[in-house]
């Protein structure tokens, strides 16, 4: 009796897991409020010269093992693909902020996932940093 | 009774958990490389010419003559991206999987395809020179096409070899032959 009970309440916890999946399941990520998420994902940079704030990118993202695979100067977008056992896919958009700076904005998804943490991102824009520093200095 | 209540407990609430709970990126995925110089240099190479245009022109020729089709670029950024799909057969790991099928009846999957992308990059220096980033990486699909390796090629040959092809691919266009 508790057996047979014990099943009955199994399949019946287990049945809204098991339903079909809602044709939009996975479209939109919205796990997280839309200005978090760019909070996180965005950094500003002095700097008047988008072609060579996106060329930084492009160096800061090849130096942390990133091919890039796609890049369109008047949209601002820069995208690669890191390879090492795992796949993370992250796209960088430039975009002018006002006269004098630069916005870049970063999202990744590692495999399947989107990346929501704060820290990757924190470790991406902290190497953009120094390569932007670098590029204004003139160091290969 | 225990034994039910237990497996009760890895259906009801550990599966959906484990369902749930999202992948971690791992700690050293955004990292600068740990041997940053060594890998960096055997990436890239400096060419004392200021037409970066010809050079990009030499890259994607060089990336054909390796049998690569190019599937985007943006010569504004300096950036050409190329792939190609090969044999990814290896005679020894087939061997092997035949050998452990017959010894311990074990099914074993053997390589068979990869996907071999190159991310060809120039950046001009204020010297009047330009460095030229160039990076290879595959994913090899096995024979029930699963991947069985997703891997940056870091064999400093390979870039010594394409290199070479590259500066003479320059030499080739500075004289138009």
């Amino acid at each position: 009796m508790v057996r047979q009970t014990l099943m009955i309440l199994s399949c019946g916890m287990l049945i809204p897991f098991s339903a079909c999946a809602p044709k939009n399941t996975g479209v939109f990520d919205t796990e997280q409020s839309q200005l978090t998420l760019r909070q996180i994902q965005s950094r500003t940079f002095d700097s008047t010269n988008k072609n060579r704030t996106m060329r930084t990118v492009i160096q800061t993202m090849q130096d942390l093992g990133f091919a890039v695979d796609k890049a369109d100067e008047e949209l601002g977008s820069i995208s690669g693909i890191k390879l090492d056992g795992y796949a993370i896919r992250m796209t960088v958009t430039v975009f002018p902020k006002g006269k004098e700076q630069m916005l870049v904005r970063a999202n990744a998804q590692y495999h399947i996932t989107p990346v929501v943490d704060p820290e990757p991102y924190q470790k991406f824009f902290a190497a953009l940093e120094k390569s932007m520093f670098l590029a204004a200095e003139e160091v290969d | 009774m225990v034994r039910l209540l237990f497996s009760f407990f890895l259906t009801v609430v550990v599966t959906p958990v484990q369902l749930i709970a999202a992948p971690r990126i791992p700690a050293d995925a955004v990292r600068i490389e740990k041997d940053p110089l060594g890998l960096r240099v055997s990436q890239t190479r400096r060419f004392e010419t200021a037409d970066e245009l010809k050079l990009l022109q030499a890259g994607a020729g060089v990336l054909q003559d390796l049998g690569f089709t190019i599937d985007g670029s943006e010569t504004k950024l300096g950036l050409i991206a190329a792939s190609k799909t090969r044999d990814a057969t290896d005679n020894a790991q087939r061997i092997g999987a035949i050998v452990l099928g017959a010894i311990a009846g074990v099914d074993m999957s053997v390589d068979k395809i990869q996907n071999i992308t190159a991310s060809f990059v120039t950046r001009p220096s204020l010297k009047g020179n330009i460095l030229v980033r160039v990076m290879f990486q595959r994913i090899v699909y096995d024979d029930r096409n699963e991947v069985s390796r997703a891997e940056a090629l870091d064999d400093p040959e390979l870039y010594t070899q394409f290199f070479s092809k590259l500066q003479k691919a320059v030499f080739f266009r500075a004289h138009e032959l």
